[in-house]
């Protein structure tokens, strides 16, 4: 997952670097979009997170985002608003959120926000 | 014996991070459980994001640009102030920004609220803060800036004293 920081730390290195990490973040399988989630969701993080997600959900034909958290230590009200927003574009078409292996921490951000109704949980 | 730590940065996304970090760094003296340190860093986060989106209306252009240099002549970036002390059991922790201000904190603090729904927030960063920490104070002055003060008992004596 550190790829992803240091991607995003030398982010004036050129597109290439870029190009080939992200594709390891973001998936597609069938009709779902999968995201790593980075280690800290945060402001900085969620930004990428959130423009490239769309980027992929214009281009292909996406219903449903998994993200997986497997790798998340950290998420503060950035992250639960890029959720938010995926989840109204995704739902507008019929389609869904689900949350895969999701720890403790980021259970309880989510539940506190209210996501809990939103969303799928997979473990 | 109280002890104080001093942090003065750039207002950018990317300070928020070494920002929290150094706070949880500060906090190691009191010996905090794993979620004690979770909780600090959270609602740091909350606050200096809160200065930098708000305050100084630094929200996001679009990531895939930020590759570009800046044109023209630089401004000089506005600074996030963060002091924190140790007494006792406690850590208090002041947040600082000399930004917009908030007119109504009242309505600022419910959660949901937000005046940046274009920008996803989700109006539950003080929310956050206030679940976080054992106490929440907001100061603000329009056009001058805005304080958050936060406190929380952490730490083994803590714990002990909690458990008898
Ligand atoms: N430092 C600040 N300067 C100016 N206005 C602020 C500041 N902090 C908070 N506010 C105001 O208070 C509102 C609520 O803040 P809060 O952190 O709860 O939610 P948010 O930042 O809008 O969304 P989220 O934190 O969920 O991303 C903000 O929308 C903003 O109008
Ligand atoms: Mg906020």
């Amino acid at each position: 997952m550190s790829s992803f920081l240091l991607q995003k730390k030398s982010k004036r290195g050129g597109k290439k670097v870029e190009e080939r990490v992200l594709e390891e973040k973001f998936q597609i399988v069938d009709n779902y979009l999968v995201v790593k989630v980075p280690e800290e969701l945060d402001h900085h993080q969620a930004a990428y997170v959130r423009q490239y997600a769309d980027k992929y959900l214009l281009d292909e034909s996406i219903e449903h985002i998994v993200f997986d958290f497997e790798h998340t230590k950290f998420m503060d009200s950035s992250g639960i608003g890029m959720i938010v927003g995926r989840y109204k574009k995704v739902s507008s078409f019929g389609g869904k959120i689900l949350i895969a292996n999701a720890g403790e921490r980021i259970r309880k951000i989510l539940f506190l926000s209210g996501l809990s109704d939103m969303i799928e949980w997979i473990d | 014996m109280k002890k104080e730590m001093k942090l003065e940065f750039d207002a950018l996304p990317e300070n928020e991070g070494f920002a929290r970090v150094t706070v949880a760094a500060f906090l190691t003296s009191l010996n905090p459980t794993l979620e004690e340190v979770e909780d600090v860093k959270t609602a740091v986060s909350e606050a200096v994001t809160n200065c930098i989106i708000h305050g100084y209306g630094f929200g996001y252009e679009p990531v895939m640009d930020q590759d570009k240099e800046p044109e023209g002549e630089e401004k000089p970036v506005p600074k996030v102030y963060i002091t924190c002390a140790i007494e006792n059991d406690t850590v208090s922790i002041e947040i600082k920004d000399k930004g917009i201000g908030i007119e109504n904190i009242k309505q600022a603090m419910e959660p949901l609220f937000t005046t940046k729904p274009e920008l996803e927030r989700s109006g539950m960063g003080f929310a956050f803060m206030e679940a976080f920490m054992d106490k929440l104070f907001v100061e603000s002055n329009p056009g001058k800036g805005t304080t958050v003060r936060m406190e929380k008992k952490c730490g083994h004596s803590f714990r002990k004293a909690d458990e008898e």
